[in-house]
């Protein structure tokens, strides 16, 4: 639009281009932990004195694992503004709740495809049905963009929020069946067991990984940031199209009625307007 | 290195997908942006919406 400052029209402020850049930056030295300083996991059989391990395909560890815990955190915070909109039922509570659920869902989706390429090399299988903890994140993915379909239908706008808040709070329920499921049903699933609680990993790796979080807790801020913004901007424009309707529909009807009051044929361009609407 | 396709692919697709969204993100705010007036952008002002 002539005369607008284009740097306002935009989702952004000075603290997300803050975010941005600190996140962009964090990716980048991620990066060279990740690939460049960190070792491969190799490790020495007690008794034969074979190599085996993960080797270099450890380096899935910093991506996937904070993506996980993350998704966990998305999920989270969609469940409480969940809440928010059935107690408190205002806007602001529903934006961040689909917020949440599309963020989570764009992770979730991540976390099963690279989970998936880095059980090729060390389990030898894309993918195990009768894992647990696959099959129950899986069933979180299909949960959430059911989730998000129901967001896309059309109805009264308030009682779809509410349904919606219902389906995410039913869908978290699996977040603790995926965490826990490694312990729970431990002879059902490939996955280890936590060694983060145990310390069992080496101090560049320990560092790496929490370097992982810390970079994709900024990426995922900055993500739900401008979710959340754009979802606000929806909502504006869509009451602003609706108002604009009204007051156009309005102002025919008013033209209209005035020609008729005073008994004068409407112009030609008047009978046109009406006829288009 | 060792499974270097498998981490190429895995690390790609992770930054591929997030900076694809991200693009997204923006283009959709930018476009929203021009039609909402600055009073429902509060976010101007440093400040974040916050109509709880």
């Amino acid at each position: 639009m002539a005369g607008r400052d284009e740097r306002r029209d935009t989702t952004g402020s000075r603290g997300s281009r803050l975010l941005g850049c600190a996140g962009l930056v964090g990716l980048a030295v991620l990066g060279v932990l990740a690939f460049v300083l960190t070792g491969p996991d190799v490790r020495i059989h007690p008794t034969t004195g074979e190599e085996f391990g993960q080797l270099d395909a450890v380096r899935m560890l910093y991506l996937h694992v904070p993506m996980a815990v993350l998704m966990y955190v998305s999920y989270l915070l969609c469940a409480v503004a969940s809440v928010g909109v059935l107690v408190k039922r205002t806007p602001w509570w529903d934006v961040m709740a689909h917020s949440a659920a599309e963020v989570g869902t764009v992770l979730c989706g991540l976390v099963l495809v690279t989970g998936s390429i880095w059980g090729r090399p060390v389990w030898n299988t894309w993918w195990e049905w009768g894992d647990v903890r696959l099959m129950t994140t899986l069933v979180l993915f299909l949960m959430f963009a059911g989730y998000l379909a129901l967001r896309r239908t059309t109805g009264d706008p308030r009682a779809l929020s509410r349904r919606a808040a219902v389906v995410a709070l039913v869908a978290v329920l699996d977040i603790p069946l995926v965490n826990r499921s490694v312990e729970w049903w431990e002879n059902r699933t490939l996955h280890q067991q936590s060694t983060l609680g145990d310390l069992k990993i080496e101090d560049l790796t320990l560092f790496t990984l929490m370097l992982g979080f810390l970079v994709l807790g900024m990426v995922l801020a900055w993500l739900l940031l401008h979710r959340f913004r754009v979802g606000w901007l929806e909502r504006a424009a869509l009451d602003y199209s609706v108002a604009a309707a009204i007051i156009e529909r309005r102002a025919e009807t008013s033209d209209t009625e005035a020609y008729r009051a005073v008994g004068d044929p409407m112009p030609d361009s008047q009978v046109a307007k009406g006829d288009q609407s | 290195m060792t499974h270097l396709g498998y981490l190429i692919t895995g690390w790609g697709i992770t930054l591929g997908v997030l900076g694809v969204y991200a693009w997204r993100l923006v283009r959709r705010g930018r476009h929203l942006s021009v039609r909402v007036p600055d009073a429902h952008r509060r976010w101007l002002d440093d400040q974040g919406p916050d109509g709880a």
